[in-house]
């Protein structure tokens, strides 16, 4: 299992996956909206998304746990 | 003069209003985020007020908090800025309903001026130059493809309501315009709540040069000549200087007669920039207004002495223009370079604390700046953080002092773009003096690397 966590501070601004769902190597997960700019975060390893963290509007921190792939 | 100014804004620009005021004499009401409680402005404002938590949404842009504050502290008069509310016509007509002075433009101005398909329209009306195109919205993608063979690829493809590139699309083909159009559409019906679209000529390798206006309410516009900002990333400007090492004097005065008419159209008042895209054979078009004090006006207060913070609340409070196109001269050469909390090649943004800075000092000299050490650059708002401004005789000794500058210049506990922009202040390509806005693209990051979507 990964976790996909947040590369900088700032608000979810898009869940582009839900819980269940094939992701590629590198695919985009989630988008950051952190100093008026759009920051896509994307999964390391192809897998399985097990479990996401947070939600569309939430406030992260640098490192905080975004997603679970398996 | 007005007794207190309530300053609708944060960062750099509030500290900038608040010195013009102290010097002339005037309060100065600030309002902050949670976020900025400990920033610079909220310190050395007469009065500070607290208006809402750290996202925009809750605070520097919620008008009934703003006004609630002007009402409470006397306020006569709110000088919005740049960015956030400074643009925003239903701000202006709020302040000027709540029977209090707006620093700018009359709210029916800044509607115009804030549609580009209307702003086109005013322009070839008053006889300025503008990009062969469209002046009504296209319905859809076929109706946008019929256009797009009319005009002749590559096109534009714009929003009406857009700004900072979103909705904005080069298209060489209409295979390229069917994949663009509707995505564009949406994207500016989410970001701007008005997807109305057209299309103009694409000029290749533009520079862009925009003259700065003052207007008076007695019908008076005086240009104050032209800065260029063809250094872009992003589809933002990072690099900017007066006047423009590229353009002749012949084609100064076009584009300064340009402005005036542009101006006097619209029956503009108050401090202004007309910018326009001008191509290799200097030929001008007019590509928007900005309808406010820009990010770069020190840069032209360097060459002419004027302080347009001043020049703009003598406006606003009713004073004529003391001085004529004629007076005022322009003498040497200045070039600011914005400072932004960013990862210097990838631009990613790099919020955090800022653990030392240090500012280099010397002759030709001005920052304007909005952090010190132990500041923590916050992820809500524009990352750009300081601006670095050189003052020198010619446009050489100008590059020498900012390259010195940027040199002496230490941010650390995040990262900024200062190795790209000595990098930018230093190649051949700047230092000739023919920049366009291909620049960043074409000299700073070769294609290959470039980061980003």
């Amino acid at each position: 299992m990964t976790i996909v966590k947040a590369s900088m501070a700032g608000t979810v601004w898009k869940v582009l996956v839900s819980e269940g769902e094939q992701v590629a190597a590198d695919q985009d997960v989630v988008i950051l909206e952190s100093m008026k700019m759009e920051i896509p975060i994307a999964a390391e390893e192809a897998g399985t998304v097990k479990r996401i963290i947070i939600a569309e509007g939430d406030f992260i921190n640098v490192d905080d746990d975004l997603m679970e792939i398996e | 003069m007005f007794k207190k100014v309530l300053i609708a804004n944060r960062g750099e620009i509030a500290r900038r209003v608040i010195r013009t005021c102290k010097r002339l004499g005037i309060e100065t009401v600030a309002i902050y985020s949670e976020a900025d409680k400990d920033s610079l402005h909220v310190k050395e404002a007469t009065e500070s007020f607290c208006i809402g938590k750290p996202p925009v949404a809750q605070s520097y842009l919620n008008i009934e908090a703003i006004l609630d504050v002007a009402k409470e502290t006397g306020t006569d008069a709110v000088h919005p800025g740049y960015g956030l509310l400074s643009e925003n016509a239903s701000f202006a007509k709020r302040v000027e309903e709540a029977g209090l002075t707006f620093i700018g433009p009359k709210s029916n101005v800044i509607q115009t001026m804030g549609s580009k398909l209307e702003a086109r329209k005013a322009m070839q009306q008053a006889g300025v130059p503008i990009v062969q195109g469209v002046n009504e919205p296209i319905a859809d993608t076929d109706e946008a493809s019929k256009i797009a063979e009319e005009i002749g690829y590559p096109v534009m493809l714009k929003a009406s309501a857009g700004g900072g590139g979103i909705g904005m699309q080069l298209v060489n083909n209409e295979e390229e315009l069917r994949k663009a159009f509707e995505g564009n559409q949406k994207r500016a019906q989410s970001f701007f709540g008005d997807g109305t679209m057209f299309i103009e000529k694409f000029i290749a390798e533009p520079h862009h040069i925009e003259v700065q206006v003052l207007a008076d309410a007695y019908g008076n516009v005086v240009p104050v000549f032209e800065r260029e900002c063809s250094i872009q990333r992003r589809n933002q400007k990072v690099v900017e200087e007066a006047p423009s090492p590229f353009i002749s004097e012949e084609t100064r005065k076009k584009m300064l007669d340009a402005a005036v008419d542009a101006a006097k159209h619209i029956g503009y008042t108050n401090a202004g920039t007309i910018e326009f895209l001008v191509d290799r054979d200097q030929n001008f078009y007019f590509l928007e207004m900005n309808t406010r004090l820009q990010v770069e006006h020190p840069v032209t207060e360097e060459i002419t002495g004027l302080d347009l913070v001043e020049q703009q609340l003598k406006v606003a409070k009713g004073e004529k223009l003391a001085f004529t196109r004629e007076d005022i001269q322009k003498n040497g050469h200045a070039i600011e370079v914005r400072i932004y909390a960013e990862h210097p090649v990838t631009f990613f943004p790099s919020p955090g604390k800022i653990t030392k800075l240090e500012l280099p000092e010397g002759e030709g000299i001005r920052h304007e700046i909005a952090v010190e050490t132990g500041s923590d650059v916050t992820p809500f708002y524009d990352p750009m953080i300081a601006k670095l401004v050189v003052f020198g005789a010619t446009r050489e000794e100008a590059c020498t002092r900012l390259a010195d500058a940027l040199r002496g210049y230490v941010v650390e506990g995040i990262q900024t773009n200062i190795p790209m922009l000595l990098k930018t202040v230093t190649h051949e390509q700047f230092l000739s003096g023919v920049t366009t806005t291909k620049f960043v693209e074409e000299y700073y990051l070769p294609k290959a690397t470039t980061v980003g979507k």
